[in-house]
């Protein structure tokens, strides 16, 4: 038995931490079971059930497959700008989802740049809207992911496998690339299928009408639209068992951290020296970064020019959002600062809850507990708070565990050694050299809310809305330009977020 | 005075046996091939590693119940004995209290330290700014104001080049063992214990061996320590 490292850290708010979350996304269960026994599913529940399966299915699907050559191409090739597009892959995870939605609209909208140009040439106009429009937007979204993930998959055969395969003449695809794709594709789909079931936003704006609702839209139409607290209920418990089985199955399947560095060096190789490879391999390339950077570059254009519709209920949201998203940072860094000091498998599976659980669920079971007690506008701001910082929590937690992990086998024993113990050990040695991650932590926590649209669409009341909710009223509404300004306000936020929190986190700090 | 009674060590399968005696104020090497428990030792002694059987004596008291950082031990590790976040000032003020806020005397002994090792004008350094030699000599400086009677050191110079390194034992000399300090220091290399130790703690094959005179040691070293010497 080792003291080392059992006595030295606090571990009690752990404890009170697991029990939070666990209460939080457990606990949400109860007011859902005694409601949902009042009601039954009807046929629009199942269709909205079947919906969101297959379009989760399809843009997992089209995602990976897409993922396959345009990975392939990164991996082996070196080009200017490489590592910049390697990072830009990484940057819709911050990008606000409903931006992207508008980014996509300006691009395959009824008046976007493709139905222009159809409608030049005399060729019947295309429609976003729908089962593929809402595919179209995951793929959007989750490509990049999937690339990286690939990406991390090629990176991981080792330089000599191929320098081996070189030297034997062997065919590098059914040797080394085949082999490295099956072990890697089934958890990049499993994971992605996951991050669509929970699809709220795209849904919202793309989706709709009994061909294309989601189980997220479904809950929030249930509650909003007819009040319906029973169905919603119900819908709320299937869609729980859904992400919960989606989740496990992600979490057995996939491998290594999702937002893992060291992408950065391209595999010398011998194979696909040919002219009509290296065209091949350009040309995915540069389709995959045209398909990520039109839609963003019209998004952010058309935000330019919508600045100057910005509606005046503009500057208080941005306050609202601004507290929400702060507010969802602190709670988000204490939960997975004392998770990550507590340790141990309960912490951890603790910190993974909220990957299962969904806004919408959340906010459903919330809704229904906190409705006999206060209203839910008086709520509003607080449980999306809460909420965003749930389902920071996982990714905030990922990235400080192992860097507490390192900062304890590095420092550990010195500390012990000085006394240094509890609080002390907190303030003097822990904090100031996690104070990168933590930063890290908290811009996401904070880009992530920032732009995140779900728990405050079931509980804004008149003027309660923010940022995000604000833009999608303005869409639903057709005033898209100063739908487009506000969206170019809370990507400027989320971004400069980010951006704040992170450099504050690496300013003058020692290397740990 | 320095006893292990019947000392039984356990980490994983790894196990090692020790039962001896280390007077007050001796400066004795620890040497042994690697993986031998030297580390291991060095460990039980700081108090990272509760034994499973036998106790570790400081002047007949048990130090078992004691947590690492109220034992009267010192340690310098091989690497990592320094904060990197810190001032050399503030690390060594550490090891007087621990708090990033020395009082005006604590700090006046700190600096007196740093003096002594002649590190006097890099107080506000931190150790990234410092050299490697620079680095074991705040490290020393601490070991200097905490004032243990009893010094643990891990080859805590290995990574210095020879001229450094002897340097650094002559220095751990004057400030430490000079001022009546009982060392214990792991070492792979037989001139630090010619030039630093006056006796020799073998350890090897499960069992850490009663000190031994240096000079009879190496001039006819045991099969263990022969076959790891050459």
């Amino acid at each position: 038995m080792t003291r080392a490292g059992s006595s030295g850290l606090p571990r009690l708010p752990g404890a009170l931490a697991a029990l939070l979350v666990a209460g939080l996304c457990l606990g949400t269960l109860v007011p859902l079971l005694l409601r949902a026994g009042e009601g039954t599913l009807g046929g629009a529940d199942w269709a909205s059930l079947r919906f969101t399966l297959e379009q989760a299915a399809l843009s997992a699907g089209v995602s990976v497959v897409l993922a396959i050559p345009v990975a392939r191409a990164l991996a082996r090739r070196r080009f200017p700008g490489r590592g910049a597009l390697v990072t830009l892959l990484g940057a819709p995870f911050l990008l606000p989802v409903i931006v992207a939605v508008m980014g996509l609209l300006a691009l395959f909208g009824r008046g976007g740049l493709l139905n222009d140009a159809l409608g030049a040439l005399g060729w019947p106009r295309v429609s976003v809207y729908g089962l593929h429009g809402v595919v179209l937007a995951h793929v959007f979204l989750n490509l990049p992911l999937a690339t990286r993930l690939l990406l991390q998959g090629w990176l991981d055969i080792p330089a000599e496998r191929f320098r081996l395969a070189a030297t034997l003449n062997a065919p590098v695809w059914a040797v080394l690339e085949r082999p490295m794709l099956r072990a890697v594709l089934p958890g990049a789909f499993a994971v992605i299928f996951a991050l669509c079931l929970t699809s709220f936003s795209v849904a919202l704006i793309l989706g709709g009408g009994p061909a294309a609702t989601t189980m997220e839209l479904a809950i929030y139409q249930a509650i909003r639209f007819e009040a319906d607290f029973a169905g919603a209920a119900q819908l709320a418990l299937l869609q729980y068992a859904l992400c919960g089985a989606a989740a496990a199955l992600a979490f057995a399947l996939s491998r290594g951290p999702v937002l893992g560095a060291g992408l950065g060096r391209a595999v010398e190789r011998w194979d696909a020296g040919g002219l009509g490879a290296r065209l091949g391999d350009a040309a995915w390339i540069g389709a995959a970064a045209l398909f990520l950077l039109v839609p963003l570059t019209l998004a952010v254009l058309r935000g330019l020019g919508g600045l100057d519709d910005l509606p005046g209920e503009v500057w208080d949201a941005m306050g609202r959002s601004l507290g929400v998203a702060l507010g969802a940072t602190a709670l988000t860094l204490l939960l997975a600062l004392a998770l990550a000091l507590k340790g141990g498998a309960l912490a951890q599976a603790a910190g993974a809850l909220p990957l299962a659980a969904s806004a919408l669920v959340l906010g459903t079971g919330l809704l229904l507990l906190l409705r006999p007690f206060v209203g839910p506008s008086a709520a509003a701001l607080p449980v999306t708070a809460l909420a965003d910082a749930l389902l920071a929590l996982p990714f905030a937690l990922r990235a400080v565990t192992p860097a507490l992990a390192e900062v304890e086998a590095r420092h550990g024993r010195l500390a012990e050694s000085l006394g240094i113990t509890g609080l002390a050990r907190l303030r003097i040695v822990v904090l100031p050299l996690l104070r990168p991650v933590l930063g890290f932590s908290a811009g996401l926590a904070a880009a992530l809310s920032m732009g995140n649209l779900g728990v405050i669409a079931l509980f804004a009341g008149q003027g309660q809305g923010t940022l995000p909710l604000l833009m999608a009223q303005l869409m639903g509404a057709y005033r898209m330009d100063a739908a487009a300004g506000v969206g170019l306000v809370i990507l400027g936020l989320a971004l400069g977020l980010f951006w704040g929190f992170d450099r504050g986190g690496r300013l003058d700090a020692a290397s740990r | 005075m320095l006893r292990l009674d019947r000392l039984e060590l356990e980490l994983g399968s790894f196990r090692l046996s020790a039962d001896l005696e280390v007077a007050r104020g001796a400066s004795v090497a620890v040497m042994g091939p690697s993986g031998g428990g030297k580390s291991t030792l060095l460990a039980a002694i700081a108090g990272f590693l509760a034994p499973q059987a036998g106790r570790v004596l400081w002047d007949g008291r048990d130090l078992g119940p004691l947590p690492p950082g109220q034992r009267p031990v010192g340690v310098l590790f091989q690497d990592n004995n320094l904060f990197p976040h810190l001032s050399a000032l503030q690390n060594v003020a550490l090891g007087i209290r621990p708090s990033l806020r020395p009082r005006a005397e604590e700090r006046a002994r700190a600096e007196a330290a740093l003096a002594r090792v002649g590190l006097g004008a890099f107080g506000d350094r931190r150790p990234a700014q410092l050299s490697g030699g620079q680095q074991g000599r705040a490290a020393l400086a601490r070991l200097l104001v905490q004032d243990r009677p009893l010094v643990l050191m891990d080859e805590p110079f290995a990574a210095l080049g020879p001229a450094l390194k002897a340097e650094m034992l002559q220095l751990t000399r004057e400030v430490l063992t000079g001022r009546g300090a009982t060392l214990l220091m792991v070492t792979h290399d037989p001139e630090d214990a010619r030039a630093i130790a006056e006796s020799v703690i073998v350890v090897a094959e499960g069992r850490a061996a009663p000190p031994v005179p240096t000079g009879r040691l190496l001039a006819d070293p045991p099969p263990a320590l022969r076959a790891y010497l050459g």
